[in-house]
């Protein structure tokens, strides 16, 4: 059984058993890593471009360190200091970098849908999407899903909890799409000019605006960043407030008093929606989301790279 | 259909290749048994249980090697990688590798690049069941073989481990 797509540019397009595939493979790779040479030569005949239009810490040092493992060859592109400066469309960048025999594209933008666009307009290079605009960021979801199988073992009947920006978090919605396929109960959880109205019929997540309420209801609670860079109008009236409201305190846990496992995706801002003894505490597995994520991301490379052999 | 190896040859067969490990060694401390994912764990279960069974004395170490990421058809073909459980260190020991049928030699050129990830053995040794000789497509040759066999490349040869029998057909 080999993943039913070319690209990963969402978990929308993913089937059940493509997550089943990348997350049991993962399972292999995360022993790979934890071998004197952390390193394996599956992909040692493929070159590998990661296409960094937006700032990132975690993800493009997770994918380049993947790809490394893998034995790939790499190059990493960065928006500033690059000709997009100088008015060069994306098309243009990604053709002139795939003229130089370049397989694989991992790609980051702050567009919605720059991943699909690529696909579109190159269908025999594998695409994928490290984080589009407010759209998905799918090895996020599919880390974190590894992770919580880790901890507490599968993912179906679970309840998940997303707390936070979840309006303008693609790690939200690659979540939840990842979470209902394979059989997860989603609640979210943040202030109303947060949350999409329609999330509720379009999605089928249950929302609770009470964030005790949520946590009481919850096994894992996945505490989102506020995106402050992507809210054009002001949404709550100061990061204090929200985090009076909506910050997962160590008091808060302690009026729950039940085992909950604490996640976020990075950054942290400490202090607003998560105080830092919650980050650092037992019920966190914020670090081993982390390490979790380059077992993953070899795990989509592998499948995908193995797609060559089709044509 | 043809039965190469019945219920009753395929047991003398396991017992004989147990013996013949342990008559090449006076003690068993340094050797590590390794069964290659996915048809070599169960003969080297099968070996290794006789192995304890006539050294009750001594402690055996057995682990499993997944081989797909270092096979060299991984982007021709595709394989689902399976565990790899290694709870020992190989560095300095003598690995014997066990799988049931060696046939064009891939599979152990893929368990050697991958054995030394693990670390240096001292030596490594090749076990299978069954070892059809003429093949070959690398150049590698059993220590240790059960049944010696001539077949076409095109026939396929199989451990039935439900009925115990070892099989070969078109």
């Amino acid at each position: 059984m080999q993943l039913s797509t070319k690209h990963l540019l969402g978990i929308k397009d993913l089937l059940p058993q493509d997550i089943s595939l990348i997350l049991s493979t993962a399972t292999q790779f995360k022993e790979v890593l934890q071998r004197p040479v952390k390193k394996v030569p599956s992909l040692r005949d493929v070159t590998i471009v990661n296409l960094f239009y937006e700032n990132s810490t975690r993800t493009r040092i997770s994918f380049e360190l993947a790809e490394k493992r893998l034995s790939a060859d790499t190059i990493n592109f960065t928006a500033s200091g690059s000709s997009v400066s100088k008015g060069e469309t994306l098309l243009d960048t990604v053709n002139n970098i795939l003229s130089m025999k370049v397989d694989m594209v991992v790609m980051r933008h702050s567009a919605s849908g720059a991943p699909h666009f690529l696909a579109k307009h190159l269908p025999d290079t594998a695409i994928v999407n490290a984080g589009d605009g407010i759209n998905e960021h799918p090895t996020q979801a599919l880390l974190d899903a590894f992770s919580i199988s880790e901890r507490i073992g599968g993912l179906e009947g679970k309840k998940i909890l997303l707390v936070g920006d979840i309006m303008h978090s693609r790690v939200a919605l690659s979540n939840i799409y990842l979470l209902k396929k394979m059989g997860a109960e989603v609640m979210v959880s943040g202030p109303p000019t947060l949350i999409s109205p329609y999330i509720q019929e379009a999605l089928g997540v249950k929302v609770e605006y009470n964030l005790k309420k949520a946590l009481a209801w919850c096994d894992v609670a996945n505490v989102l960043r506020i995106q402050l860079e992507r809210q054009s109008q002001v949404l709550f009236s100061s990061l204090r407030e929200y985090n009076l409201a909506f910050g997962v305190t160590r008091k808060l846990l302690d009026e729950v008093n039940k085992d909950i496992v604490i996640m976020h995706p990075g950054p942290i801002n400490r202090g607003v929606e998560i105080d830092s003894d919650v980050a650092d505490g037992n019920e966190s597995i914020i670090l081993q989301q982390v390490e979790n994520g380059v077992a993953v991301r070899m795990a989509v490379l592998y499948l995908l790279a193995g797609k060559k052999g089709d044509n | 259909m043809q039965i190469l190896l019945s219920s009753q040859q395929l047991q003398v067969t396991i017992q004989r290749l147990a013996n013949q490990v342990i008559e090449n060694y006076t003690s068993l401390e340094n050797v590590v048994f390794i069964g290659i994912q996915p048809r070599g764990i169960k003969v080297s279960e099968k070996i290794v249980e006789h192995i304890r069974q006539l050294c009750p004395q001594e402690k055996i170490q057995n682990g499993i090697l997944d081989i797909t990421f270092y096979r060299d058809d991984v982007r021709e073909e595709f394989h689902v990688a399976s565990k790899t459980e290694l709870p020992f260190s190989i560095e300095g020991k003598i690995v014997v590798l066990m799988d049931d049928v060696l046939f064009t030699g891939r599979t152990i050129r893929a368990a050697l690049d991958a054995l030394q990830d693990f670390g240096r053995p001292k030596k490594v040794e090749l076990c299978v069941l069954v070892n059809r000789r003429f093949n070959r497509e690398l150049p590698i040759q059993p220590d240790y073989g059960g049944l010696t066999i001539d077949s076409e490349f095109s026939q396929k040869v199989k451990v039935d481990w439900e009925r115990n029998e070892v099989i070969i057909y078109e």
